[in-house]
């Protein structure tokens, strides 16, 4: 599903350049269930900006669904997210003066989905993470975990290639943590691939295989022991 | 691009920022608002100083006999000269090209009468292009004209206020009054913006009033109305050898000040001119400020409309919006907005000006009006700044890589 090769990527800091990701190769299959771990400053946000055509790399190969991606435009870039990729960020971004299902609709829009049909599609992946009853609350409206679950509820209205997901649960307390990462084990199990960035030991050891990133290479990269989170689901 | 659902979207976006909207809104009707209000103004400003200045034409000379107050080729000083029927010829004859119309005018002071009605009237003996010179308006009937003259006819042409007093209501039009102790017919009556007075002035033909007096041949003054396209320093040359030319002819010595007069209102039409030149800039100075001042403005609201909306242009960027999109929604909204707004600002100052009409004259704006067009045109400006001014930000964002537009502030 997704092959990087030889990834490099520096920031131009003034007149220093700073060298973020120094050489990563990696691959994922369909399916899989991805933790990227590091500390802070070792490129792992990086990492998953450039997968998520957010941002660019310098040099290197990425194919993705065997389609390579490169010399990206902007427009380019917006139709290959907009049809290969689902977002989850830490801070939610959800378009604050738009309900929960105007936010979920609206990857659709782009998609030029007409209005009704993807008001029912939104409708019914705001079921699938229990938030249709809140459907037509504004962000302002709902707890973070919500505010969280509608995010994911909305990656996955395009029906992406693959999920990426920065930090999902970094602005959430642990009960609300293990509740979105019982959601996304759940869309995981149905078959969708997604990569997780994070920090947090637990949560990595949620994924299916954790890959670890040190200055800018990848260290270690291992299949683990799935802990399910629906047992400390309350 | 412009689908129904793209027109959804941007009036849903619209309905849901009220705040923003809002802003944008009055930012704008107010801009085009005080633009209509000024020029409204400044135009009524105008119309007044038009009153005030612009009763009698002011291409014009006033040429008037004297005595000569100095001896020359024979003739003793202290003659009395004279303007006859000949000096009128010669005049429209060598000054053809400068001259619009000349006329000229006797003036008499003559008890006039209608039934048991009676009083002292000023009466001039003229040629129909007077009324070009006095901007004579015809209320009925109609002024002297050429027939009367060659013919020498006794009709008269009476002023608004001779009518009322003499006529008590009744139409003065083909009644007969008499003037001094001659019978005239009333074939017009007119009126005058200059005032009383020159509404209680009676006009006849020139020919009947030297009829009148014994056959003579005399004129009072002349009055020549140069073409305004010679301007100012022409009408000063024209003068000059206006001057020249009728010493020459009466044997009056060049240096002789006192033989002929003339009067030249050039010289008020230069300063008239000055004046309304000078109002006229102040006129456009406001015009333009004001609509600068609304460029900024909505400019301001623009600008940062569309640095609040960053974020979310770098959500609809992660979530597939090309940037083509996103500027084309931002813009469609903005003009939508300001449009709207803007159109409205703009009907809203021109009722207002039409309802103040003349409650404003005491403060010397009379009927203020602003020419659609320019109103138009002004409101049409701000909102291309307006747009102009959010394109550039909104074209900025939507380059901003998303990741930058979605970095945690």
């Amino acid at each position: 599903m997704i092959k990087i090769e030889n990834l490099h990527k520096s920031y131009k800091m003034g007149s220093n350049s700073l060298h973020v990701l120094k050489g990563i190769n990696f691959k994922a299959e369909a399916g899989e269930l991805v933790a990227i771990m590091g500390s802070s400053g070792s490129g792992k946000s990086t990492f998953l900006n450039i997968l998520g055509m957010l941002d660019e790399a310098d040099e290197g190969t990425y194919t993705l669904d065997e389609v390579k991606i490169e010399k990206l435009d902007e427009t380019k870039a917006a139709e290959y997210r907009n049809k290969f990729l689902g977002f989850i960020f830490q801070s939610f971004n959800l378009i604050n003066y738009k309900s929960a299902v105007e936010n979920v609709a609206l990857p659709l829009y782009y998609q030029r989905v007409p209005r009704k049909e993807r008001l029912q599609k939104a409708l019914s992946y705001l079921e699938r993470v229990g938030l249709k009853p809140w459907a037509n609350h504004l962000p302002s409206e709902l707890s973070g975990g919500q505010k969280q679950r509608v995010a994911i509820a909305r990656a996955m209205a395009a029906e992406p290639k693959v999920l990426l997901a920065d930090e999902p649960t970094g602005a959430l307390d642990s009960q609300t943590s293990y509740e979105v990462m019982d959601l996304i084990q759940k869309i995981n199990d149905e078959g969708n691939t997604i990569l997780v960035v994070t920090h947090e030991n637990e949560i990595a050891h949620m994924c299916k295989r954790v890959v670890y990133l040190k200055d800018g290479v990848i260290v270690e990269d291992k299949k683990v022991e799935q802990v399910r989170a629906s047992q400390y689901v309350k | 691009m412009l689908s129904r659902d793209t027109w959804k979207e941007i009036f849903d976006t619209i309905r849901k920022n009220k705040l923003r909207t809002f802003l944008t809104g009055f930012t704008m009707a107010i801009g085009i608002l005080i633009v209509v209000i000024l020029v409204g103004f400044t135009n009524g400003l105008q119309n007044t100083f038009q009153e005030f200045f612009g009763d009698d034409s002011t291409n014009t000379f006033f040429i008037f006999p004297g005595r000569t107050s100095m001896p020359y080729k024979g003739y003793k000083s202290q003659r009395r000269i004279e303007l006859d029927n000949s000096d009128l010829e010669d005049l429209s004859n060598n000054f053809a090209l400068f001259i619009d119309y000349i006329t000229p005018r006797i003036s008499r002071s003559s008890n006039v009468s209608y039934k048991n009605e009676s009083n002292n009237y000023t009466n001039r003996g003229v040629a129909p292009s007077h009324r070009i010179n006095e901007k004579t308006i015809m209320m009925k009937g109609r002024y002297i004209n050429e027939l009367d003259i060659k013919q020498k006819t006794k009709n008269a042409v009476i002023g608004r206020l001779v009518e009322i007093d003499l006529f008590n209501g009744e139409d003065a039009l083909g009644k007969f009054i008499s003037l001094g102790n001659s019978i005239f017919k009333v074939v017009g009556v007119y009126q005058d913006d200059g005032g009383d007075n020159e509404e209680r002035i009676i006009y006849i033909p020139y020919t009947t009033r030297q009829r009148i007096e014994k056959g003579n041949d005399k004129l009072n003054e002349i009055i020549i109305g140069f073409k305004p396209s010679i301007g100012y320093a022409g009408a000063l040359t024209l003068e000059k050898n206006v001057t020249k030319f009728l010493k020459e002819k009466k044997f009056i010595a060049r240096e002789d000040r006192s033989g002929i007069f003339v009067r030249n209102l050039a010289e008020e039409l230069k300063q008239t001119q000055q004046l309304a030149t000078v109002l006229g800039l102040i006129a456009l100075f406001f015009a333009v400020g004001t609509i600068i001042a609304g460029i900024i403005g909505v400019s301001n609201i623009m600008i940062f409309v569309v640095k609040e909306r960053t974020k979310e242009i770098g959500i609809r960027k992660a979530l597939g919006a090309t940037p083509k999109m996103v500027i084309s929604t931002i813009l469609i909204e903005a003009i939508t907005i300001t449009a709207l707004s803007g159109f409205s600002g703009m009907l809203l100052g021109i009722s207002i000006l039409q309802n103040l009409g003349e409650q404003l004259e005491d403060y010397f704006i009379k009927n203020p009006y602003i020419d659609l067009g320019f109103a138009i045109s002004a409101t049409v400006v701000l909102i291309v700044f307006g747009t102009i001014a959010g394109y550039v930000p909104a074209k900025r964002a939507a380059r901003i890589k998303p990741i930058v537009a979605l970095r945690d502030e």
